[in-house]
């Protein structure tokens, strides 16, 4: 693969005592759209406050472009477009005034910023609140005026902190939608905050996960649960009918080939394996007369990888 | 900062500027401001011209100044004009400045300017900038006004002494103000509310306006020389009380702006018998009055620059998240 857009290395920064983002490296390809998956608090938004140069690092780079971002954050917020978690537009002044500022900042000539503000308006589907002030837009409303915002400069990355905080469902939706298409229309390279895991999981090609300041785990989704849950486990779960006498199929599945461990709770039979012997297990419970009800094995998604990391088994986040 | 700028669009900075006066000149905070200042100048010229006439005596040193006259003469009833100017200057100041760099935090605003391809002392520099260029537009149109209406009332033109004396009247009322701005702007990195920075502003206007010269009268009781004290120790004194009441801004404002309205006044501390022996009442020339409030103009110079630098040094070492 050729460059990556945005590339970190060893980034630490401290606070006192407390250091929020510690030793991350990190690289993004063009056109990736990239979620930073963690809790609050976790050093997300100092990271992009640092890959900004808003914030100078302890130690280590952020190149973003191949510029460095702590000596030269002039030229990176030239390439940037960076949406808050918490936008603010001046409240007494519309919405097209605010996007003018905007791109006269950004040295955009007025006459084009007027066109390229109108048609941002069409297309984050805000027509018509152009020239109502933003005292008197919905969080929704100025979610997407941000987004017209940093778009008004011609990005080449956007990145963006919780973006969907605070809108309602239907509206994340929408949002998630309107920042893909952006995406793939204009090759434009994402870089997603958040600790809603489900949408992040919904757009994102590849996501980090971010703890404690630490990335502990990159990749996309599939070889993210690989990473986590596959090493050499299936767990394959089994409803069987009867519960009385099952503790001898527990044991037959027990001196299965492949079963590292079974354990039965009321009607459910759950079982760890090495391999994908999920038939044979089928063919066991059968011939066993339990009577099978159903059988599935068990697919990861972000859900349980966050789980995994956040809440609990710190022990099993040490050994990956 | 101004040079013309490559591309058709102007400079960031300019366009930080023009943002800024725009925000001013629409608040209602400055409209208020703006009718409250022109009122006072009008019932200032009012009186002046109404007791013109009564205020012109002969043996006055400055009685050949008829002009200053419309910014000093009063009938006791209202201060005269550069009393007026001297009170509201500091809350034309503090208004224009308290909330400059703190509400824009609160406001979420700022996270998303700095994201933009700017320096960030652009912003700081863009408020002063901002400010201070609508208070200079301000007081030479006040100051002009004046001398226009003077001119209509009283028919008398001004000299060219006269016309200098204002106009550097109205830059050290420009300079007074600035001071004040800086403090506020200060107040504004420093504390998150607007409330709590315009109170801090509030506080030190109003403890060197009133409660400093009560703590000076009550250190110059405490010192005063004991009975037999000899004329130097008088002196020495006086010389003392003199230049801890310079401490406060007000006070060299007020010195500063006596000198330049009044040429007759020809020192700003104590003149003993020898050195007024023989001198001619008769009114300094402009470079004179000039020299002799140096001192002032240099003190207000360095507290506005020291102020400036402190919000300059404390903004850029700020982190700036969304609220």
């Amino acid at each position: 693969m050729n460059e990556p857009i945005i590339e970190l290395r060893g980034l630490t920064k401290k606070y006192g005592a407390l250091t929020a983002v510690d030793n991350l490296d990190l690289s993004i390809q063009k056109g990736e759209i990239f979620g930073l998956l963690g809790p609050n608090g976790a050093g997300k938004s100092t990271t992009i406050l640092m890959m900004l140069g808003l914030t100078e690092p302890a130690s280590g780079s952020a190149k973003i472009c191949g510029i460095d971002a702590t000596r030269n954050p002039v030229e990176v917020k030239r390439k940037v477009g960076y949406l808050p978690d918490d936008i603010g537009f001046y409240d007494h002044r519309t919405g097209l005034e605010n996007l003018l500022y905007t791109a006269q900042l950004n040295r955009i000539p007025l006459h084009e910023a007027k066109e390229k503000a109108q048609r941002l308006f069409q297309r984050i589907g805000l027509q018509g609140s152009e020239n109502k002030k933003t005292g008197t837009y919905s969080r929704g409303m100025r979610q997407r005026l941000g987004l017209a915002d940093v778009l008004i400069k011609n990005p080449e990355i956007i990145i963006l902190d919780e973006p969907t905080l605070g809108i309602d469902p239907a509206g994340v939706r929408e949002f998630l939608d309107l920042i893909v298409k952006l995406s793939r229309e204009e090759k434009i390279t994402v870089l997603l905050s958040s600790h809603h895991l489900h949408q992040v999981q919904k757009v994102c090609d590849r996501v980090g996960i971010f703890v404690g300041g630490k990335l502990l785990a990159e990749g996309d989704i599939a070889s993210l649960s690989e990473k986590l849950f596959n090493k050499g486990a299936f767990t394959i779960e089994a409803g069987i009918a009867a519960a009385e006498g099952a503790e001898k199929l527990e044991t037959a599945l027990r001196q299965m080939d492949g079963v590292r461990s079974v354990s039965l709770q009321d009607n459910r039979l759950q079982i760890n394996c090495l391999r994908d012997i999920t038939v044979d297990i089928a063919g066991v419970i059968v011939a066993s007369g339990y009577g099978l009800m159903h059988l599935s094995r068990k697919e990861y998604g972000l859900d349980d990888i966050y789980n995994r990391y956040f809440e609990g088994d710190k022990a099993y986040v040490e050994t990956v | 900062m101004w040079k013309p700028s490559e591309t058709s669009a102007p400079h960031p900075f300019q366009v930080m500027v023009y943002k800024e006066m725009s925000d001013h000149v629409r608040s209602w905070r400055f409209k208020i401001l703006l009718l409250l200042i022109l009122l006072t100048c009008m019932s200032a010229i009012y009186i002046s011209v109404t007791n013109f006439s009564a205020a012109i005596k002969a043996e006055d040193p400055d009685g050949s100044f008829f002009f200053l006259k419309l910014f000093t003469i009063s009938d006791k009833t209202l201060p005269p004009f550069h009393i007026f100017i001297g009170l509201l200057g500091p809350l034309l100041g503090i208004s224009l400045g308290f909330d400059a760099v703190n509400s824009e935090q609160n406001a979420g605003t700022m996270s998303r300017i700095m994201a933009q391809p700017i320096h960030r002392d652009y912003i700081i520099n863009s408020k002063f900038v901002a400010a201070l260029g609508l208070i200079s537009v301000l007081f030479f149109a006040l100051g002009f006004l004046v001398m226009g209406l003077g001119l209509i009332f009283i028919g008398i033109p001004p000299t060219p002494g006269e016309f200098i004396r204002v106009i550097f009247f109205i830059l050290l009322n420009i300079l007074y103000v600035a001071f004040w701005l800086n403090l506020s702007i200060l107040f504004s990195v420093r504390f998150r509310q607007a409330a709590t920075s315009a109170l801090a502003s509030i506080a030190v206007w109003l403890f060197f306006v009133i409660f400093y010269p009560i703590i000076i009268n009550l250190v110059a009781k405490g010192l005063i020389p004991a009975g037999e004290a000899s004329p130097l120790q008088m002196v020495h004194y006086q010389e003392l009380i003199l230049n801890l009441q310079r401490i406060a801004p007000s006070q060299l404002f007020s010195d500063a702006t006596v000198t330049l309205l009044m040429p007759s006044v020809r020192s700003l501390g104590i003149l003993t018998m020898e050195q007024v022996y023989g001198a001619i009442p008769a009114p300094l020339p402009v470079t004179q009055s000039l020299l002799l409030i140096w001192p002032q103009l240099t003190g207000l110079v360095a507290a506005t620059v020291l102020c400036f630098a402190l919000s300059y040094f404390s903004f850029m070492r700020k982190e700036i998240r969304s609220r």
